[in-house]
């Protein structure tokens, strides 16, 4: 009776934990899951962007490429169209200026988005619930490439163009 | 030569009808085993409970691996915040059901062949077939059930053991931001990979405890016989458990 106690028992802690770690995996895991996160010290602060490319929260905020907080959340505000992102600062980044200036900039060149930080010159600080005014977008890889594209085939249309009229100037010097 | 050529070939397609014609026999008794839970959870507890040691010493130490490996590949492309996501499919995808299944074979499945085996060898079934107890429902199908009840959950902790000892090197080792470790993953891992996880350690769940206790029923009734059988169960379900991760790979791709 007593080994069959004991048996009982340890299958189950055995399916109990079993059970935890499935739990873990489907709600953990995918984005679409539930988050049971404990809540972080800090103060938060809030900025827009327009484009935020594909940046998630949890990625880091960093300052001369030091981590000083992270993405708390990211909604989307449906009267200015931008996307507002909640920024979270550890609590032992308490002085940095509130004029600075917020950018979405990416990891290597093919990783996942940062918010880089840089200070501005105000003697007044961030504090719980204030805005970073000065914001710039993600930079979209395509939009980038489309814009090379465009300055570089108008580019060579006038650079033929000046040749054109360069050989005539030559053929009229000749004359 | 001919001869013995044809005598093996017979031999495999007997072999397979024979573990074929067990298992249907096997799901019928499952059942009926059912209703005597304290037999399976028994076993559950054999197969399962007791395996937990080695299974998640063996997932911490996969997950290291994947964190130095994973680390050292993706540093070299500058995007080793992708680790997480390497880590967590890598885990969830092949290496959780996989090896589990192998340890499972090695650690189960040998146990469960040799306690049949010598129950053949001692006459036990034939003694309970005397006094119309069915071996299949009292001793067969509570130790292929508890097997199979086991596998995806030995599976499931394989791979969170496994995660946590790929952040332990990749984020406090070697630096990786822990917020983009887990958010670059959990922004790429969906629910069909964890179904896809699951699914499969159930398949091997499932053939490794039926060759164990198929080889186990069958076996000769000597102490070679029984050995032979423990060999056979070992290398059946090792290479079972991989020629099925393929298939059920490129389906599920």
């Amino acid at each position: 009776m007593r080994a069959n106690r004991t048996i009982e028992i340890g299958t189950g802690l055995f399916v109990l934990l079993g059970f935890a770690a499935l739990l873990f995996l489907t709600t953990q895991l995918p984005a679409s899951g539930l988050r049971f996160g404990e809540p972080k010290v800090g103060y938060h602060v809030s900025a827009e962007f327009d484009n935020i490319g594909d940046l998630k929260v949890g990625a880091p905020v960093t300052m001369a490429g030091v981590r000083v907080g992270d993405v708390a959340g990211i909604r989307f505000d449906s009267k200015e169209y931008k996307a507002v992102v909640d920024l979270r600062f550890d609590p032992a980044y308490r002085q940095i200026p509130e004029d600075s200036f917020a950018s979405i900039q990416t990891q290597g060149l093919l990783g996942g988005k940062y918010i880089g930080i840089s200070p501005g010159g105000q003697d007044s600080y961030l504090k719980q619930g204030s805005r970073i005014d000065q914001t710039q977008s993600a930079i979209v890889l395509e939009s980038l490439i489309n814009k090379f594209f465009a300055n570089y085939s108008s580019k060579a249309g006038s650079d033929s163009e000046s040749q054109g009229t360069d050989t005539q100037s030559k053929a009229e010097s000749k004359k | 030569m001919a001869a013995a050529h044809n005598g093996l070939v017979l031999e495999s397609v007997r072999r397979l009808g024979s573990v074929t014609l067990f298992l249907l026999r096997l799901l019928g008794q499952c059942l009926p085993a059912l209703g005597r839970p304290r037999l399976v959870v028994h076993q559950i507890y054999n197969s399962g409970a007791r395996s937990l040691i080695i299974i998640m010493l063996s997932g911490l130490f996969v997950g290291m691996v994947l964190g130095l490996q994973g680390y050292d590949l993706l540093q070299r492309f500058g995007s080793v915040e992708a680790l997480g996501t390497a880590a967590a499919l890598g885990l969830l995808k092949e290496l959780g059901p996989v090896i589990t299944a192998l340890l499972f074979a090695g650690r189960a499945g040998t146990a469960l062949t040799s306690e049949i085996g010598l129950m053949r060898a001692t006459d036990q079934l034939t003694a309970m077939e005397i006094m119309a107890v069915d071996p299949l429902r009292y001793v067969a199908a509570p130790r292929f059930l508890g097997g199979v009840i086991a596998m995806p959950l030995l599976a499931a902790i394989f791979s969170v053991v496994g995660l946590f000892g790929a952040q332990l090197i990749g984020v406090q080792l070697m630096g990786v931001d822990k917020g983009v470790f887990w958010s670059q993953m959990q922004g790429s891992v969906e629910l069909h990979n964890v179904i896809e996880g699951v699914v499969k350690s159930l398949v091997f769940g499932t053939a490794c405890s039926l060759i164990a206790v198929h080889e186990g029923y069958n076996a000769a009734p000597t102490a070679e016989g029984v050995a032979l059988a423990t060999t056979r169960t070992v290398v059946a379900s090792s290479v079972m458990t991989l020629l099925l991760d393929y298939v059920l790979t490129a389906a599920f791709l």
